[in-house]
């Protein structure tokens, strides 16, 4: 599969900005910081939860505890990848029963990583509420699923991807759209 | 990220590469039995037998544990339970267990070769659980684990492996394991216990166990297999126990912050003294809960996929 840019969905300053709102949002929804937690999904949630994480700090002063999650092995689609995935580290060093939860993921799309994402939380405790943080919202829900904090939406169709570029992976702040070319034999 | 077989049956034929992806898997799973919910769904609706064809306490509960918290559904067979008392050769036996569909056999045997040979025959994946005085791979790979977690890295680390070396899987599967991540190994026993021309392991050999221990980073301490000891070779248990039996005072000789292990089970005060078993220097128990992580990771990473190719190795 080959894809081709299309154009910058957004740039570093915008993303910033972006996630400064999203943590006025978080803040402003739940009455200030208390009993709040963040849980970022592997890889680029977590980094995207730990900016959350400094934006609120600056805010109001409190530094919210901060979780990693990896949902390799809650995925529903083992059957029909052809590849294993490498299994990252899940580190959730605090308990989530009776907190709210901030569960932060680059992109929105057919909803099943956060299906899986809440699963696995659960299994940690019973929270009091998790609420859904996502910088692009790129529609094509194929479970019940909504965000509750949304840095963009962007429409897209089936063969455009939304790449998110973290300066921690991948060296620069950007969010690309590409096309996927669709090759004879592919 | 994968592992390019079927079946996991020894050490020898691993690459260092495929080591470290499993000690990597294995590290990540350690954190799932420290949760309030010590489960993950990933391998639900898969199978698993356990086929013990030898006693084994750790390494059954360990597989056990390992199956359960990945939501594989699992059954344990043991010879003196099974249609093997009524004649039912090994073949047989796994093809009727392959008929009610099941994903992995889990296998110790007294025979070397035996998972080796179901292997060739049989879909599921095979899991070489210890056989004969061959290989015991599992163990080797939760010892490198176990070794990791303590000294940080193992390359150039001065590993002891004393006692029964002639009767141990463990110690086969542990010179290849030790091997191949850059250990430098030698072995003590009384000759009558180390096998012909095992240096061509590459490995140095020591009578003196006073000798053997000076300078080691770790000292791994076999049990002496009362069940395979028919052919005379210890003179007398008392007589081993006072010449390799690892007390505090030979420890002495050892560097001042020497790891010592043991697969399990102890022969308390035979091979191994019980202030040194229960002492500061050993990671035995260590060796315990990292078997369950690395177990864990081996089923995940045969289960690789959609492809269930199965690779000639």
């Amino acid at each position: 599969m080959t894809t081709k840019e299309k154009g910058t969905v957004l740039d570093d300053v915008q993303i910033k900005r972006a996630l400064t709102r999203i943590s006025h949002e978080i803040l402003e929804r739940n009455k200030g910081a208390k009993d709040l937690v963040l849980i970022g999904i592997r890889n680029r949630g977590d980094i995207l939860a730990g900016r959350i994480q400094a934006h609120i700090e600056d805010i109001e002063g409190e530094k919210l505890p901060l979780g990693v999650l990896d949902i390799t092995l809650y995925r529903d689609d083992f059957t029909s990848i052809d590849y294993l995935p490498q299994i990252g580290k899940t580190e959730i060093p605090f308990n989530v029963s009776g907190k709210i939860v901030i569960l932060v993921d680059d992109v929105l799309y057919t909803g099943r990583t956060v299906r899986a994402a809440l699963d696995e939380i659960i299994d940690f405790g019973r929270p009091r509420e998790i609420q859904l943080a996502v910088l692009i919202d790129r529609g094509h829900r194929e479970l019940p699923i909504r965000p509750d904090y949304v840095g963009k939406n962007v429409p897209t169709s089936d063969n455009e991807l939304v790449e998110v570029k973290i300066k921690e992976v991948d060296g620069e702040d950007r969010v690309v759209l590409r096309q996927v070319e669709v090759k004879d034999g592919d | 990220m994968e592992i390019k077989t079927k079946d996991l049956l020894g050490i020898e034929n691993l690459s260092r590469r495929e080591i470290n992806i499993i000690l990597d898997t294995a590290e990540t799973m350690r954190e799932i039995s420290e949760r309030a919910i010590r489960k993950v769904p990933y391998l639900r609706g898969k199978t698993v037998v356990n086929l013990f064809f030898e006693a084994s306490t750790r390494t059954l509960a360990s597989f056990s544990l390992a199956e359960k918290r990945l939501s594989a559904d699992s059954i344990n067979l043991s010879s003196s339970s099974s249609s093997v008392l009524k004649g039912e050769t090994l073949l047989d036996t796994v093809r009727n267990l392959e008929a009610m569909k099941i994903d992995f056999v889990v296998i110790r045997h007294s025979m070397a070769g035996a998972p080796h040979f179901i292997a060739k025959r049989l879909k599921a994946s095979v899991i070489n659980a210890g056989d004969g005085t061959h290989e015991h791979p599992t163990q080797a790979l939760l010892d490198l684990l176990s070794l990791k977690e303590r000294l940080g890295s193992i390359e150039g680390r001065k590993v002891l492996i004393v006692g029964d070396v002639m009767h141990s899987r463990v110690a086969r599967s542990n010179i290849w394991a030790l091997k191949k991540m850059g250990a430098e190994v030698s072995l003590c026993a009384p000759p009558t216990l180390m096998p012909y021309k095992i240096e061509n392991m590459g490995v140095e050999v020591f009578i003196d166990i006073d000798e053997a221990i000076e300078e080691k980073d770790v000292i791994y301490v076999l049990r002496i297999q009362k069940e395979r000891q028919k052919g005379g070779l210890l003179p007398s248990l008392r007589e081993y126990i006072e010449l390799y039996c690892i007390t505090p005072e030979r420890l002495k000789r050892a560097k001042k912050d020497v790891v010592i292990m043991h697969p399990g089970p102890i022969n308390r005060g035979i091979e191994l003294d019980p202030r040194v078993a229960d002492g500061e220097h050993s990671i035995i128990l260590e060796q315990v809960t990292n078997g369950v992580a690395v177990r864990m990771a081996i089923l995940y990473l045969l289960s690789g996929g959609k492809s269930g190719e199965v690779a000639e190795e």
